[in-house]
């Protein structure tokens, strides 16, 4: 089993570190917000919430253009978020509004904005591996030095199409970047019990790519990991597995009442493990940035938030007539 | 002695009842039980299952048969298969219909082959639970009702009940049965109540029932659509007509009987299904009537379903999506030439 990393002498510049912070804090605060409005029966449908994992997504997009693209799961608000989805379109889209980014018609669980690289979340497990090939096969193809990243949970990895997906990335040399979000249950099931592998990054020496594994609530070193990772795949080397070690402060869905997790687990990921936190004290402690300037896109991030959740209120429903739309043959 | 039961509870009981009868009856899927290996829950269940249909069977039979799988449709699909044709008589639920997708092949070139092909020497004795159904704001990926998929597959029977007697009674029948057959619950339908007698006993596969008598329209309505047409009949009785609202209850094997005799008293036939229109099992029960009831109409047949789309998430949309029963009484009147007003 290969040990968990953590970061080491990681040299951000300040705009980076406030970008970083900025869409942290975005994730925690939107997921949040999500959390408050289902439980008052004002969102439809199922909702999985990202809130405990932002350090992956974000220590991850942190290297990638509009053009790169990422593939995303049931769970993706985090990575919209850090992809650099329009709060107020992903907002609209969890309510069902015309306004939303899918027009309402995709909801929470297939949030997708295809200018920016966002290939859509997925409400199949295991679906983003063929696609984050398929896009990265597009980018080698077309000679771009694009690349896909592929996020995934310690449930998918046990999927076929895990294996199916790596080896044809691994034969092909494609430019993925496969990020694996062990957050320890997949749905009510622990991944101790539901995986072979003591580490998803075992994995990868089956398909002879390189695998790293990484505390995922330190987003100093997701940062580092993907650095390398990505340049690797944009210089043509093939993809790379990076397992990242991290939490889940809710449920698998909201409603989910968690019987499964302990007591204290569940208290220390939100105190002394929790990844915002930690990140701001490094900020602070570094003198990447001033209490001031942190509090400052603390408060921003809340009166964002905050107009998300007024224009999707004030954002109407479709029509009646986008339901035949988007379609190729209407009957 | 019957009692009210839910839809879920009457699920529920049923894989009770035939694990009590028979050791080799085992229950396989994601979370069905939930939290193996969790120290503090032993033989409890995290969840029994993602909606509460499996909750309590873990603590009654325990971790050996009631298994929790990982996220690998195919692998514990297939397993189901070769373990029914090898002793077992697994229930094997695929938490949606729709992940499907991730295990087609263990259904359509294993399992349902296998009886067939190797010349009736193998049996599989499977039961595919599965959820399925609008109306949940599940989204496109969570909402289909894919039993014409299967229907379409010679080797699988497949159920699709409306109520919760018929749920208990089919279910048990199902997992009786020697051949695979794929068991669909509307997930919009868990909570609905009904009568369900105590104790064990099956309903016949292949029998359809007719839900309300009616000699002006035949109307045949799968699943949770049954409702629709019986909602629809009491808004048209009050007018004087009177429709047959006739539910199959498994769509293979299919009780063309019953549709045809009751088209005959009829001469009219409107299908109401809330899966897509093509390929569909309205358009094939509308074949079967153009083929074996055509001198029996008086009309052109009529299908009411879904449009020809993925389910849209944002609930206004998918409120258009399902047939109402508004609909039912408009094509039904125009069927019969009669003023519109209710």
């Amino acid at each position: 089993m290969k040990a968990l990393e953590s970061s080491k002498d990681v040299a951000l510049t300040k705009e980076k570190a406030q970008w970083m912070y900025q869409r942290m804090v975005e994730i925690r605060n939107f997921e949040d917000r999500v959390h408050e409005l289902f439980a008052k029966g004002i969102l439809p449908g199922f909702v999985h919430l990202y809130a405990g994992e932002e350090a992956v997504a974000v220590g991850v997009c942190a290297h990638l253009n509009d053009k790169d693209s990422i593939t995303s799961t049931h769970r993706g608000h985090g990575h919209c978020i850090a992809k650099g989805c329009d709060l107020d379109g992903m907002m609209a889209e969890i309510y069902g509004k015309v306004t939303g980014l899918c027009k309402g018609k995709g909801g929470s669980m297939h949030i997708a904005d295809f200018d920016i690289g966002m290939l859509g979340a997925n409400g199949i497990v295991g679906g983003g591996f063929p696609l984050a090939c398929g896009s990265a096969l597009t980018a080698k193809y077309k000679k771009t030095d694009n690349v896909s990243v592929c996020f995934f949970g310690d449930g998918a990895q046990n999927h076929g199409t895990f294996h199916e997906g790596i080896n044809l990335a691994a034969i092909w040399k494609l430019p993925v970047v496969f990020v694996a979000e062990n957050n320890g249950y997949a749905e009510a099931t622990p991944f101790s019990y539901a995986s072979s592998c003591k580490s998803i990054v075992d994995r990868a020496i089956a398909y002879n790519i390189p695998g790293i594994k990484v505390d995922g609530k330190d987003v100093l070193a997701v940062y580092q990991a993907a650095e390398e990772a990505v340049q690797r795949a944009r210089r043509g080397e093939g993809p790379t597995l990076i397992e990242c070690v991290t939490y889940r402060n809710y449920g698998h869905f909201e409603g989910d009442a968690q019987t499964y997790k302990g007591d204290q687990e569940k208290a220390e990921h939100k105190q002394e493990k929790d990844a915002i936190l930690l990140f701001r004290k490094h900020l602070l402690n570094e003198q990447l940035l001033a209490e001031s300037e942190v509090v400052a896109i603390e408060k921003s991030v809340e009166a964002a938030v905050d107009q998300a959740v007024k224009f999707s209120e004030e954002s109407p429903y479709p029509n009646a007539s986008e339901l035949l739309t988007d379609v190729y043959v209407s009957y | 002695m019957t009692r009210k039961l839910s839809m879920s509870g009457a699920i529920n009981e049923a894989m009770k009842l035939a694990m009590r009868k028979d050791e080799n009856v085992i229950l396989m899927g994601e979370d069905v039980a939930g939290g193996a290996q969790v120290d503090h829950l032993q033989d409890e269940d995290a969840w029994g299952g993602v909606l509460g249909v499996t909750k309590g069977l873990v603590q009654e039979f325990g971790r050996e048969r009631i298994l929790d799988t990982p996220i690998t449709e195919a692998g514990y699909m297939g397993a189901a298969m070769a373990a029914a044709s090898t002793g077992l008589r697994p229930i094997a639920e695929l938490m949606f219909n729709d992940f499907i997708g991730s295990c087609l092949d263990e259904v359509l070139n294993q399992g349902a082959k296998f009886r067939y092909m190797f010349g009736g020497k193998a049996q599989v004795p499977v039961t595919i639970r599965t959820m399925h159904g609008a109306g949940f704001r599940a989204a496109a990926q969570h909402s289909q009702s894919l039993y014409a998929l299967f229907t379409a597959i010679p080797g699988v029977k497949v159920v699709v009940p409306s109520t919760p007697y018929e749920a208990k009674g089919l279910l048990l029948a199902a997992i009786e049965d020697n051949d695979p057959v794929i068991f669909f619950e509307d997930k919009t339908l868990y909570n609905m109540t009904g009568d369900v007698p105590e104790g064990y006993y099956t309903i016949p596969i292949g029998k359809a029932d007719i839900k309300r008598e009616g000699s002006d329209v035949t109307v045949v309505a799968i699943g949770k659509q049954v409702h629709t047409a019986l909602e629809a009949a009491e808004q048209l009785s009050q007018k004087g007509i009177e429709i047959e609202v006739v539910d199959p209850r498994s769509l293979s094997p299919l009780d063309e009987e019953a549709i045809l005799s009751s088209v005959e008293k009829t001469n009219r036939l409107i299908v109401i299904d809330e899966a897509n229109p093509r390929c569909s099992i309205a358009t094939d029960i509308a074949a079967l009537v153009a083929d074996k009831g055509f001198d029996h109409l008086d009309a052109p047949v009529k299908r009411i379903t879904a449009p020809h789309t993925p389910v849209p998430f944002s609930p206004p949309l998918e409120d258009i999506y399902l047939p109402k029963a508004e609909r039912v009484v408009k094509v039904v009147s125009e069927l019969l030439g009669t003023p519109l007003e209710v």
